[in-house]
């Protein structure tokens, strides 16, 4: 089931109202606070937010101010879906008894640490019970909040505190894990990726989430300038190279259709991404070439797999 | 419980029951956080509004004529951290990062 819901395709049709008060303590030209406003901005009603433990979280609700102008929850790190859940099921009850008119929006606001790693198995429940929220992973690639500790979203060849490159490792060991296909083996009606750099398609993709009647789910690309070492007026053009270079690819999966919504016939080549990031840099150094070959491998099979998933759903 | 030395907008007292206004961080400024201060040419500015859609604040203010085309831009300069990314973004390059004075 799914209502009417409009592209975004100006900016002049986004309300103003803003949903996020400034005086917040996230670090200038913080990534994931450009994605969180973007999306409240876009939300058709004021919707309720669920909020993990993560920057986001610790950023906005420093004692005794807050800077969420829209009814905010913060429970623990690895339980945002579930509470999520019973938010929804409340509103549900409190309808079916008259207590109110009509039921809001929920939506989660959760950290690569808090959806990947320790939340997965709560929104693994409130995907499979089918409560209707939109989860929004916000993805800057590591546990920031704690001092840049690598996470199951930390890509290849990345540098973190835990992750170090040297001799024996060449940064971050394992790949990133594909929580996209994770979500949508549990048959939910809309899942996707998205960037800050590309707001058209995010704020589009929030609208189409919200207009079904289920669980959605949005995995955000929000760069974080302390923990990827750059100069924090490049947050969005780092968001930019990523899409451009085919590293984080945006596409969706409705209804089991998977449909690449930002084609990249031309990609840059990935050292335009890699070079202007210090977690990364280290690749381009002659000692890492094996690291950087494994890396670009790793891009331009998922980019494949990708547009053979579009071609092999699109028809039927 | 208020303490004399900590920066005034640090002395708070405990709401009653832990109640907060929503939004309340505006009472915090984050001024002195910052380096470089974005000036912008109006004359240059042509009301894209992409400085308004990338800021992480928001400290981007436009300025009227909702829904009514090109629009302007104005600084909230108490809450701007300075990280540049609206200069960054700026088609016309309208935006220029000054050095802000050192207060001694
Ligand atoms: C159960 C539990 N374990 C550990 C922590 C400590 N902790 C607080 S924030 C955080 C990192 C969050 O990482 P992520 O979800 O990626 O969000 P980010 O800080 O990167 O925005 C950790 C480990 C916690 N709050 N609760
Ligand atoms: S550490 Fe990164 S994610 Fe956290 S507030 Fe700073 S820029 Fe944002
Ligand atoms: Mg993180």
């Amino acid at each position: 089931m799914m209502e009417e819901f409009k592209p975004v395709r100006s900016i002049f049709e986004i309300p103003r109202k803003e949903r996020l008060a400034p005086g917040h303590r996230a670090c200038a030209g913080c990534g994931p606070m450009i994605a969180i406003r973007q999306i409240l901005l876009v939300s058709p009603e004021e919707p309720i937010v669920v909020n993990a433990t993560g920057c986001v979280e610790v950023a906005t609700s420093v004692y005794p101010q807050t800077a969420w102008i829209v009814p905010w929850a913060h429970v623990a790190f690895e339980n945002s879906a579930a509470v999520a859940s019973g938010v929804e099921a409340a509103m549900k009850s409190l309808k079916r008894r008259g207590g109110i008119d009509k039921e809001r929006p929920v939506i989660v606001f959760a950290g690569d640490g808090g959806t990947f790693d320790i939340g997965l198995q709560a929104l693994s429940g409130a995907l499979e019970r089918g409560h209707k929220m939109l989860y929004v992973c916000y993805d800057n690639e590591a546990y920031m909040n704690t001092g840049i500790q690598r996470s199951s979203a930390t890509p290849y060849g990345a540098w973190t505190t835990t992750s170090p490159f040297g001799k024996v490792w060449p940064g971050k060991r394992e790949r990133k894990k594909d929580i996209i296909s994770i979500v949508a083996s549990h048959g939910v009606p809309y899942t996707a990726t998205a960037s800050i750099y590309h707001w058209k398609d995010l704020m589009t993709k929030v609208r189409k989430a919200l207009s079904y009647d289920g669980p959605t789910f949005l995995h955000v690309y929000a760069p974080c300038n302390r923990g990827w070492r750059f100069d924090p007026s490049l947050t969005v053009e780092v968001a930019r190279r990523a899409v451009e270079t085919r590293f984080f690819p945006l596409y969706e999966v409705e209804e089991g259709k998977y449909r690449i919504t930002v084609p990249v016939p031309k990609p840059r080549p990935l050292e335009d991404f890699l070079s202007i990031q210090g977690r990364f840099r280290h690749l381009l150094r002659p000692e890492y070439r094996e690291a950087l070959e494994t890396l670009k491998k790793m891009v331009d099979d998922r980019w494949t797999w990708l547009e053979r998933m579009a071609t092999a759903t699109s028809k039927s | 419980m208020k303490d004399p030395k900590l920066k005034p907008q640090l002395r708070f007292q405990i709401n009653p029951g832990g109640w907060f206004e929503g939004g309340s961080s505006v009472e915090y400024t984050t001024n002195d956080w910052r380096l470089e201060r974005p000036v912008i040419n109006l004359d240059k500015c042509v009301g894209c509004l992409y400085c308004w859609i990338y800021c992480p604040e928001p400290a981007i203010i436009p300025l009227d004529r909702e829904g009514r085309g090109p629009t302007k831009v104005e600084v909230d300069y108490d809450h701007c951290k300075g990280c540049g990314i609206c200069a960054q973004v700026c088609p016309t390059k309208a935006i220029e990062m000054v050095r802000e004075e050192v207060k001694v």
